[in-house]
């Protein structure tokens, strides 16, 4: 009777892969988790040993990248390859916005999904690359609503608030957190006309805005990246509602990595308990040194690339 | 207020909540009419009529579970006759042993997996297949599933039974008694039907008192 059944399925595959479903299932996995910038395979092994869901792969964190100046691109690949041989867990790698060549070598290199990231130097100033048209998933940074719509509309099967990377001062990422849910909420019980209107703002079809009012959240997962040094940065921003968070250089820029890692991770679960929050936080000697806004010129902001 | 017994009142239904989809499971409880609890600390499982282990990365759900103790008192709650859920990550927690060389976390299933045994998230996929193992009658039931670096099962052991396979024979889904471990996700296919059978499961068991 199985074999029978077997040899009648066997006919007709159903299999199906690089669905809508299965790229943003991926993202549904790592939620309540923390992905962690790692720039070596000894670093990628602290962050998988500490409780990491991913690690993004890239060869400077962006406080490095920020420090150094010049133009960012897209890792080595045999950097890549170096951490996905390191580690089990999903790795992500970062192709510049609009780089499409980028993005294909990184889909070649088979990473789980790649980070359309402004953390590099941006490559074409009026297009990001159209998703849909890759196997691989993407996630895409965003300030607020209209940004955010205008990913997943590209194709994004994943959204991260952006922060500003690199600074360890997590002020911009709960602006854009806190920008995203107030938007989404304003549109509550808004009629056709209004919502119609925000779309054609946003540029997006009305259908996507539909579906956000409805749902009250987007209909991919966002977490919360840029700025996040310590576990109470993370604690912050699930409080703000985000899914899970992206930690840049605020764990290997820490005095202790591993024990700062692992701290993360627990916030990120333990975010609603006080308690556990005191006992995870102590004793983690100095966070990365942070940088206070608005020493930062308008210019030399990675959160205002992208559109 | 009376004392009622576990088999008489709506079940509780717990979803470990330390890493994973923890919400989508959750949801798709609340789509059954059934109430479900968020499990971060033992002290969660208090009076839970059933568990799920979500998806998620296992690696993550391991340190976690260790770091607040929560491997005994699920062990426990699964030894009083609480059916126990996992899906994809949730069956390697499950998992009595594991490919590769990671240690087992619950053993509660009598099954070898390996993880990401299908490949990197490019192999990520969606298929339908037949599941046995959730009717009272012994029938299948047709499902789409969805797969995400799903794990498969490579040996099922005497204790637990195969109840789904794929096109080319691969074991996906194994049960032991209470406990069930399926490669792939329901909660993201809008697929309530294991979540009924687990819900229907806690209904009809007479959970013993904690010890």
């Amino acid at each position: 009777m199985v074999c029978e059944n077997r040899a009648m399925a066997a006919k007709k595959s159903t299999a199906k892969k690089s669905t809508w479903v299965t790229k943003k299932g991926l993202a549904q996995m790592l939620k309540g988790g923390v992905i962690m910038d790692v720039v070596t395979p000894a670093e990628a092994k602290i962050a998988e040993e500490a409780g990491a869901v991913a690690v993004m792969a890239l060869e400077r964190v962006p406080s490095d990248i920020r420090r150094d100046g010049g133009v960012a691109r897209m890792s080595d690949p045999d950097m890549i390859k170096g951490i996905q041989a390191a580690v089990s867990i999903p790795v992500m790698a970062k192709a510049r916005i609009g780089h499409i060549a980028e993005a294909r070598i990184l889909e070649a290199l088979d990473v789980d999904y790649i980070d359309e990231s402004e953390v590099l130097t941006p490559a074409d100033d009026r297009n990001h690359i159209n998703k849909h048209d890759f196997r691989v998933p993407f996630v895409c940074g965003c300030k607020d609503l209209g940004e955010a719509l205008r990913r997943i509309n590209e194709g994004a099967a994943m959204m991260r608030t952006k922060g500003e990377a690199g600074t360890g001062n997590i002020v911009e990422a709960v602006r854009h957190i806190r920008t995203v849910s107030e938007q989404i909420a304003a549109l509550r019980g808004k009629g056709e006309k209004h919502l119609r209107n925000v779309a054609k703002e946003a540029r997006v079809p009305y259908e996507l805005v539909r579906v956000v009012a409805k749902a009250g959240r987007l209909p991919v997962v966002n977490f919360v990246a840029g700025g996040i040094a310590t576990p109470a940065d993370a604690a912050l921003s699930m409080m703000l509602g985000a899914d899970g968070v992206f930690v840049g250089s605020g764990i290997f820029k820490s005095k202790n990595p591993a024990k700062t890692a692992a701290a993360i991770v627990q916030a990120t679960t333990h975010w609603a308990n006080p308690q556990i929050l005191a006992e995870v936080s102590a004793g983690l000697g100095e966070a990365m040194r942070g940088i206070e806004m608005r020493t930062i010129p308008e210019a030399e902001r990675l959160s205002k690339r992208g559109w | 207020m009376a004392a009622r017994s576990a088999s008489s009142a709506k079940p509780v239904i717990g979803v470990l909540a330390v890493q994973g989809d923890f919400r989508e499971h959750l949801d798709t409880l609340e789509t059954i009419g059934a109430t479900g609890r968020e499990v971060r600390l033992p002290a969660d499982l208090h009076g839970l009529s059933g568990l799920i282990l979500p998806g998620g990365e296992s690696t993550a759900m391991r340190k976690l579970l260790h770091r607040w103790n929560l491997v005994a008192p699920i062990r426990d709650l699964a030894a009083r006759g609480a059916p126990i859920l996992g899906t994809c990550a949730g069956a390697i927690i499950l998992a009595n042993r594991i490919a590769d060389g990671d240690e087992p976390v619950l053993s509660l299933l009598d099954v070898e997996v390996r993880r990401n045994a299908f490949g990197r998230q490019l192999e990520s996929f969606e298929a339908d297949l037949q599941m046995r193992g959730l009717r009272s009658d012994g029938g299948a039931l047709t499902m789409h599933a969805v797969f995400i670096r799903a794990p498969e099962i490579l040996s099922v052991g005497a204790k637990a039974e195969t109840v789904a396979t794929l096109d080319d024979g691969r074991v996906v889904a194994a049960r032991q008694g209470n406990v069930l471990g399926i490669s792939f996700h329901p909660e993201i296919a809008g697929e309530v039907r294991v979540h009924r059978w687990l819900v229907n499961q806690a209904r009809r068991t007479r959970i013993a008192p904690a010890r």
